[in-house]
């Protein structure tokens, strides 16, 4: 079923009756020539570029809670491209141009919606460093503006730009970021890859891969044994885990990153909102609430909630630049688990073991990746070669001493 | 989080920086001969299991101790603190 005004009309006119389920719930078969362990946003994009662009069939996607239940539900929104490696750069563009056609390509809603993400800078220095950013991204064909308090007072005055402390001096705006609906997107991408053959299996967990001389041949479930032509490992959070069971030791820790929601007000807030002086950063959802978050927590682990601590940091940062955030009531905090990498970067790659694919390590910027990663992650598993955007994302480039380390921290993953 | 300091008594989390595993504390021996791979292993690969975790908090605003923590990393619940020295010691490893 295809959506279209007309479609809209005529159900309108017959009580809503006709619509069928956005994705077909199916049941395991025996043998699928591609299993994508991990039903979230990438997982679900990586199943539907590898049938759309890559031609090929026969691809399960298992997923061992509900679709939308893990990061693709949990995260703020934002999407965006203002990174500055060489490594990163071409990749994160590649993805902001397929969120601009991501609607028309799927044939759904997915409120994409390019309101710009502006990064405030308080610093001398920080201008600095901003404008060679904006540089690297204009060299890379992304687009970059730098804004002056002035500027930045017209679209935005309440900012507090006067503050004693952390006087607002500028800032980098990316006028094509912006925010997308992100439960849109896992049903999206499910809807239009399960339109095109692929089976979307929720409610089952891998609780084994089956590897027989260095070669993976299948995983078993908690809804029995799936054997696999290739299988590719999608799980951002729980990498660590599932990797485990394939005997391997990830460059990856997991932390728990949390986010806010404020109660609805009218719209107030255009755009994004970057802090540069603290971790906090703030958009509005279209119902009015707030979304906001800022650092890990900062510790390992799978709780999916975290802790007091982080809580008022990220408000103490959200009250230097928007006092008026003073008086408002927090609707819901929650928390969701990241693959924190060793440079803060990506792996895309192959594994050590035949058959078997490796997609984690996002760090807290997963979702705005999410149509490049299921593209290159497809790219990868239908031609065994990387895609020209993501041949950084390498296990060895560890020892070899290529890190992809936007922010210069080295290999302590709680400081990216 | 409360961390029960062997030496302070229970202090807030906040108080603390967090390092990682506690296996950090077992740094390779530059000069073997396995020395580059135990070196790749021991800066950049993580065991990060669900469940109880040995791991490495710095008392930074406190009194400057390195501690042994050993925390379920789903339910946060902390179940034994010691003072890194004294678990490298056990080892034989420090004085």
């Amino acid at each position: 079923m295809r959506f279209s005004a007309f479609k809209i009309i005529s159900e309108a006119l017959r009580g809503h009756k006709g619509w069928d389920a956005t994705w077909r719930d199916a049941t395991p078969k025996s043998h699928y020539d591609y299993i994508i362990i991990g039903g979230g946003g990438h997982g679900l994009a990586t199943a539907y570029y590898l049938a759309r662009r890559y031609g090929k069939v026969n691809i399960a996607v298992i997923e061992k809670g509900w679709l939308g239940g893990g990061n693709v539900g949990r995260n703020t929104t934002i999407i965006r491209s203002n990174y500055m490696l060489n490594g990163n750069e071409p990749f994160y563009e590649l993805s902001l141009q397929l969120w601009e056609g991501l609607e028309q390509d799927l044939n759904y809603n997915a409120m994409v919606s390019q309101r710009g993400i502006l990064n405030l800078f308080h610093t001398d220095a920080q201008r600095d460093a901003f404008i060679r950013r904006g540089n690297a991204m204009l060299l890379n064909g992304a687009d970059a503006d730098l804004l002056t308090t002035a500027q930045i007072k017209s679209r935005y005055p309440f900012l507090n730009t006067e503050d004693a402390r952390f006087p607002i001096k500028g800032g980098l705006a990316q006028h094509r970021g912006g925010t997308v609906r992100h439960d849109a997107v896992a049903w999206g991408y499910a809807r239009a890859a399960s339109r095109l053959g692929v089976d979307i299996i929720q409610n089952c967990e891998v609780t084994g891969l089956d590897i027989k001389k260095n070669k993976c041949v299948g995983v078993t479930t908690t809804r029995g044994p799936i054997k696999g032509g290739k299988i590719a490992c999608c799980v951002a959070g729980s990498s660590s885990r599932v990797m485990a069971m394939a005997g391997m030791r990830l460059p990856i820790e997991s932390h728990v990153l949390q986010a806010f929601v404020s109660e609805g007000l009218k719209p107030l807030i255009p755009g994004v909102i970057t802090f540069g002086a603290g971790h906090f950063y703030c958009s509005q959802s279209d119902k009015g609430g707030l979304v906001f978050g800022g650092d890990i927590d900062g510790y390992n682990s799978y709780a999916q909630r975290g802790n007091l601590p982080v809580v008022e940091d990220v408000c103490e940062g959200g009250m230097a630049i928007l006092p008026n955030l003073g008086r408002l009531r927090l609707l819901r905090m929650w928390g969701g688990i990241m693959d924190m990498s060793m440079d803060g970067s990506p792996i895309i790659d192959k594994t050590p073991i035949e058959n078997l694919y490796f997609n984690g390590g996002w760090c807290y910027g997963g979702f705005k990746a999410t149509p490049a990663s299921g593209l290159c992650y497809a790219h990868l598993l239908a031609t065994d070669t990387p895609h020209e955007t993501a041949t950084a994302y390498r296990f060895d480039r560890f020892e070899k001493g290529l890190m992809i380390d936007e922010k210069g921290q080295g290999n302590q993953p709680n400081l990216h | 989080m409360i961390i029960n300091h062997p030496l302070l008594g229970p202090r807030d989390a906040a108080e603390f920086t967090y390092l990682g595993d506690a296996s950090l504390i077992d740094r390779p021996d530059g000069m073997a001969d396995n020395a580059l791979p135990a070196f790749i292993d021991y800066g950049y690969l993580r065991d990060n299991n669900a469940g109880e975790h040995r791991e490495l908090w710095f008392h930074e605003q406190g009194d400057r101790s390195w501690l042994v923590v050993t925390r379920h990393t789903v339910t946060h619940e902390i179940t034994n603190v010691e003072l890194a020295s004294d678990v490298a010691r056990k080892r034989g490893r420090s004085k």
